[in-house]
């Protein structure tokens, strides 16, 4: 129920051995391998980079592959398969896979090559579209295109800028007849011609064409447009062909798609082992493996090493200084808050682990800032019953995270009961517009939109609590690390302060105006209050700087501390966000059963009163959900741990299968019968 | 003219600054958070739901300005019942309405940026998204402590008797 005891574990081993006891290591998942012992003359660590960036080239590729062949050929997934998990698969598919390996491999590059080829045809077909369009224009040109003319005349074959009848050219040209100008086409941007002239006033031609802003075509040939036409076209189809092609012969592959996803698992396994191997010490006939593991798998790991290979197993205390990973358990109530505190950081070695009772408030908080019975049995409902189907397959952080869910739609129902919302006031709406009759269940409690200072009130006291067992837990940690000091000028003294400030300003008259609470403090008890909290808010002043030295820095030390009520106060008022988010909740569903009662009426009436009923509900509970997470996790982050806790531990990472795709199955042949 | 025909108009000018300000914010806000949101999808496809969640954060100002502007006019009468204010409970609902408005449009707009920073970091620490998701969440407090006040203040303009 808290921080799992770590050991330090010394392995020795033969190195004949040492694949056979790194896969067996592999699939317990039990240790974090760690370099614990320095290389010596004997002892050397080998480098493994080589091997390592081979298997992890080969996890890119397989990657890239996986992602063509998805565009290609999209794999059938749904919603569920996130449910699902992981695929198991039985140890001997394992076992076996290594004779398919370099096959799957080939596989794998082949379509990584006919997808590079696919896009080079794509590129291809568009540069000869480019080129087909540049030659319209030319379509009724019969010569070719680089004709520059026969043994007596100079053709000049190119494009004028602006339309040009036939006249204005002949204008332009007339000094130098006779010539011949042909037009071939005519657009509000370029006219292309053909102007044929005596070789012997080729230049002057030229000259004066230049003057016109005449320019050779961009393309040019030996044939005729038209025969060029039916050359690009034949080249396109070609391209296209090839492109289908390759397209086929991808989405062929299809069916080792199941392969190529092990693959990628399976050399993941391998690498990790690899990086592994790189941490061993090891001479030429032994290897040390040094590492973590949790002290209750401990004994059994050492025993059933022992059982299979000739080994000798050291278990140990890890010393003081060690940076000793952390691993959280907890029990199935709390566990699933143990990704929210991880979130924020793993306990250091001088802290609790505060999962429990982060859960015990967790879910109130959460419950409070949706609060309506409505959404909360939908969410109950729906993880409910993945949980109920799913459960012995999905990946522990999908199930934890639904846990949570589930937990905190539990308490939703609680308060939505409380403070009567089901689904806003859907069942008055309902009743009033359709029944003509307005039925609605009272809450239990008060209902927060009629009262909102009585739920602020009740906010702040929540608050208030939250805090103060913020505090509490300060207590216990000082308590565990005996700092008999620590306690009373860090903790009782700031709680006599919060609790007698508290009961102080719920005396005077104002406070007592604006909660609208009426509550008569003895004028005694009032005075004790204050006697107090100034002898706390003294002893503040006197001790919190008292790692200084100095007695006048000391004293500002203490007095800044002091100043740290300021921030009670400002964290206490940030719970009034239970108040704003809980009647946000509520208000919204409101408007929107309002929105939909002004439609009803008739049949028509109903179905668009049941589809905004239905969206409008959606999107409040999906954003409000989100809001009340959100915030949840704020308090807990800043109010909550900012009063007892830091974290800073560094998390368990045992030496596992990290796979993506499959679940190896335990070796369970002998036992299945 | 009679200056208390005009208490309506000032209340329902209240209600409506506070939904449109808080939503022109939140509109800001979501859709800078957006851009910065595609950007970090583009590269990982997979990060998309935590982008969203980002992104979505600073719209929450724009519910709560609807909230406001709801109970606003409710409290008014325009959403049935009877429509008839002096000119100061008009002016003092305007004024109620005023902290959703003005808080709503800045912090939506403030924490949009912040939660561009936080994609930022999602786009770099994926693990670090519980922290990424508390920053922008920092900036919202403010539009809470706005929500309540206006919240309150309508109420107790209502129980005025002016």
């Amino acid at each position: 129920m808290a921080i799992l005891t770590m050991k330090s574990i010394f392995i020795y081993g033969l190195k004949k051995d040492r694949e056979q006891i790194l896969e067996f290591l592999q699939r317990k998942g039990a240790i974090e391998v760690s370099d614990k012992l320095p290389e010596d003359i004997g002892f050397k660590r080998s480098d493994v980079s080589s091997t390592k960036q081979k298997l992890e080239r080969n996890i890119s590729l397989t990657r890239t592959a996986l992602d063509i062949l998805g565009s290609f050929a999209p794999s059938k997934g749904s919603i569920t398969d996130v449910l699902k998990g992981k695929k198991e698969i039985e140890i001997e598919v394992v076992e076996q896979f290594s004779e398919k390996h370099e096959q799957t491999m080939n596989r794998v590059n082949r379509i990584i090559e006919l997808n590079k080829q696919n896009a080079e045809s794509h590129a291809e077909v568009l540069r000869l579209q480019a080129e087909v369009q540049m030659l319209t224009p030319w379509m009724e040109l019969d010569i070719p295109m680089d004709f520059s003319g026969t043994k007596k005349t100079t053709a000049f074959i190119g494009t004028l800028p602006r339309p040009w009848t036939l006249e204005e050219i002949y204008q332009s040209l007339a000094e130098y007849l006779p010539l011949d100008v042909e037009i071939i086409s005519t657009t509000r941007d370029q006219t292309c011609i053909v102007v044929t002239c005596l070789k012997d006033k080729a230049d002057a031609v030229g000259d004066e064409l230049r003057r016109m802003e005449f320019a050779y075509p961009s393309i040019t040939f030996n044939k005729a447009p038209c025969e060029q036409l039916e050359h690009l076209k034949n080249q396109i189809s070609e391209a296209e062909s090839s492109i289908s092609k390759a397209q086929k012969e991808i989405i062929s592959y299809e069916e080792y798609r199941e392969d190529i996803l092990f693959l990628q698992d399976y050399d993941t396994v391998l690498s990790e082992r690899y990086e592994v191997i790189g941490h061993l010490l090891q001479n030429k006939n032994v290897f040390i493996l040094s590492g973590y593991v949790p002290e209750k798998e401990a004994k059994n790991l050492e025993k059933e090493l022992n059982e299979h290979f000739t080994i000798a197993v050291e278990i140990e205390q890890p010393s003081e200084e060690e940076d000793v990973p952390v691993l959280l358990k907890n029990s199935s109530f709390s566990a699933p808050l143990e990704g929210v505190v991880e979130g924020f950081s793993l306990p250091n070695k001088q802290e609790i682990d505060p999962t429990p009772i982060v859960s015990l408030f967790y879910y109130v908080l959460f419950g409070l800032m949706l609060s309506d019975a409505g959404y909360g049995a939908l969410m109950v409902i729906v993880c409910g019953f993945s949980l109920a189907k799913y459960s012995h397959s999905m990946e522990n952080s999908t199930k934890k995270a639904l846990q949570m869910f589930l937990y905190c739609g539990i308490a939703t129902v609680f308060w939505g009961i409380m403070f009567g919302s089901y689904f806003g006031d859907l069942l008055d709406v309902v009743s009033a517009t359709f029944f003509g009759k307005k039925i609605s269940i009272p809450p239990l409690w008060f209902f927060p939109v009629n009262e909102p200072m009585r739920m602020l009130t009740f906010s702040l006291i929540i608050g208030l609590v939250h805090l103060m067992t913020g505090l509490g837990l300060k207590f216990y940690q000082l308590l565990k690390l005996k700092d008999i000091k620590g306690i009373f000028y860090d903790v009782i003294s700031w709680f006599v302060l919060v609790i007698g400030g508290t009961i102080l300003l719920l005396s005077t008259e104002m406070v007592q105006g604006i909660l609208g609470v009426n509550l008569t403090v003895p004028a005694v008890v009032a005075d004790a209050c204050a006697v107090l909290a100034i002898i706390a808010a003294l002893v503040i002043i006197l001790t919190n700087g008292r790692e200084s030295r100095n007695p006048f820095k000391r004293f500002l030390k203490g007095a800044y501390a002091l100043y740290g009520i300021s921030g009670y106060l400002s964290d206490v008022l940030s719970y009034s966000r239970l108040l704003a988010l809980g009647l946000a909740t509520g208000v919204i569903a409101s408007v929107i059963n309002q929105m939909a009662a002004v439609a009803a009426g008739g049949v028509i009436g109903a179905i668009v009163f049941i589809v905004v009923v239905i969206g409008g509900h959606a999107v409040n509970i999906g954003i409000n959900a989100l809001g009340a997470y959100v915030h949840t996790n704020r308090l807990h982050y800043v109010e909550f741990f900012g009063k007892f806790y830091e974290g800073g531990g560094r998390k368990f990472m045992p030496y596992d299968m990290k796979t993506k795709y499959y679940k190896i199955k335990e070796n369970v042949k002998n036992e299945s019968r | 003219m009679n200056l208390d025909s005009l208490g309506i108009v000032f209340a329902v000018l209240g209600a409506i600054l506070a939904a449109a300000m808080a939503g022109i914010g939140s509109a800001k806000g979501v859709g800078i958070a957006g851009e910065a949101a595609a950007g970090v999808v583009t590269e990982d496809p997979g990060k998309f739901g935590k982008a969203l969640i980002l992104q979505l954060l600073p719209g929450t100002q724009g519910i709560y300005g609807l909230l406001i502007a709801f109970i606003a006019l409710s409290q008014i009468g325009i959403l049935g019942g009877d429509a008839n204010l002096s000119a100061a409970k008009g002016l003092a609902y305007l004024f109620a309405c005023l902290p959703m408005a003005f808080v709503g449009y800045h912090s939506a707009i403030s924490q949009g940026k912040a939660s561009i920073a936080s994609l930022g970091l999602l786009a770099k620490r994926p693990e670090a998204f519980g922290k990424a998701m508390i920053f922008p969440a920092m900036v919202e407090t403010y539009a809470i402590l706005a929500l309540l006040i206006s919240m309150l203040a309508i109420n107790g303009v209502t129980n005025l008797n002016i």
